[in-house]
């Protein structure tokens, strides 16, 4: 079975105050490679056998409509196998 | 005049959205948010909480209700919609306000009295304030913070668009300091802090909130 995944990121001038809380949690464990951290969503859409150019289609546009808001996020569609 | 107030699953403010509307003189006309009907109302306010428990983003649900799809069509036509808090959220979601807002910058929940500067007195839920005037009532969000491109805030400063602004420090970040905004036609408005919870000091930290029920009486008497 395919999944269809949907990655939901906030556009890069929008302030991610939970990516930043994550960026100064990190050397405070002893990470030291974060130069900085954005954080975001992650959907996974199952789909019975191989999706259809038509599915994808309509997956980009549930991410415009409703998985993501244009106004401050970006989102991304891809095929995991 | 009738006023209707929507509850969603998870609203919370609905009570006090209604004693405010019926302080300020009008009826409170209880709307739910699968109803196909808005019951011949003259406005709508869609009060605070955490409508569809904030699922995927504040407000996104929210806006796919039955009843949000008759507010939409409603405010398209002038019918004076006020949102407040989750309300707030919920109007930008719809696009009926431009912008979004999100997680405060210092990612606690403020739960506070807050005084603001009522900016612009000339939308319907503002004509019983002056201009300048400052306020202090109660500003309680997770995601209060005001965010939009430059185009757009140049857009809402330039046309008067934003109705109210946080007065001293920025208490989650919003873009100058942004409180409240209207739209271009000026009907619809979204408001961050409540001032349906400041109508009586018995109850409130003051009774400056109720000007936004009666300039609504105020709005529709004309």
């Amino acid at each position: 079975m395919a999944k269809i995944v949907v990655d939901v990121m906030l556009k890069p001038e929008i302030l991610d105050p939970q990516g930043n809380a994550v960026a100064s949690a990190l050397p405070r464990l002893g990470f030291s490679f974060a130069k900085s951290v954005r954080q975001g969503k992650r959907f996974e859409i199952e789909v019975e056998g191989e999706p259809t150019a038509a599915q994808l289609a309509e997956v980009e546009k549930a991410a415009e409509v409703l998985l993501s808001n244009p106004v401050i996020e970006n989102y991304v569609v891809r095929v995991e196998k | 005049m009738r006023v209707g107030v929507i509850t969603f699953p998870g609203t919370l403010d609905d009570r006090d959205a209604a004693r405010a509307v019926v302080a300020g003189g009008s009826e409170a006309v209880l709307l739910w948010h699968a109803d196909a009907d808005l019951k011949n109302v003259d406005a709508v306010i869609l009060p605070g909480g955490f409508s569809y428990g904030d699922y995927l983003r504040c407000g996104a649900i929210s806006r796919f209700a039955p009843v949000m799809q008759l507010v939409i069509e409603a405010a398209g036509k002038g019918m004076p919609v006020l949102g407040i808090c989750n309300g707030f959220q919920v109007l930008c979601e719809s696009h009926l306000l431009p912008g979004a807002l999100t997680r405060n910058s210092d990612l606690h929940f403020l739960c506070r009295d807050q005084e603001i500067e009522i900016v612009n007195n000339s939308t319907p839920w503002t004509t019983s304030y002056k201009a300048g005037e400052k306020i202090v009532i109660p500003l309680k969000n997770g995601e209060g913070s005001f965010q939009c491109d430059d185009k757009t805030l140049a857009e809402l400063e330039g046309e008067g668009r934003i109705i109210a602004r946080y007065v001293g420090q920025n208490p989650n970040g919003s873009r100058n300091l942004i409180a409240g905004i209207t739209n271009a036609r000026g009907n619809v408005v979204g408001l961050m802090p409540h001032p349906e919870h400041a109508i009586n000091e018995l109850t409130g930290p003051s009774a400056q909130g109720l000007g936004f029920f009666t300039s609504i009486l105020n709005a529709m008497v004309k």
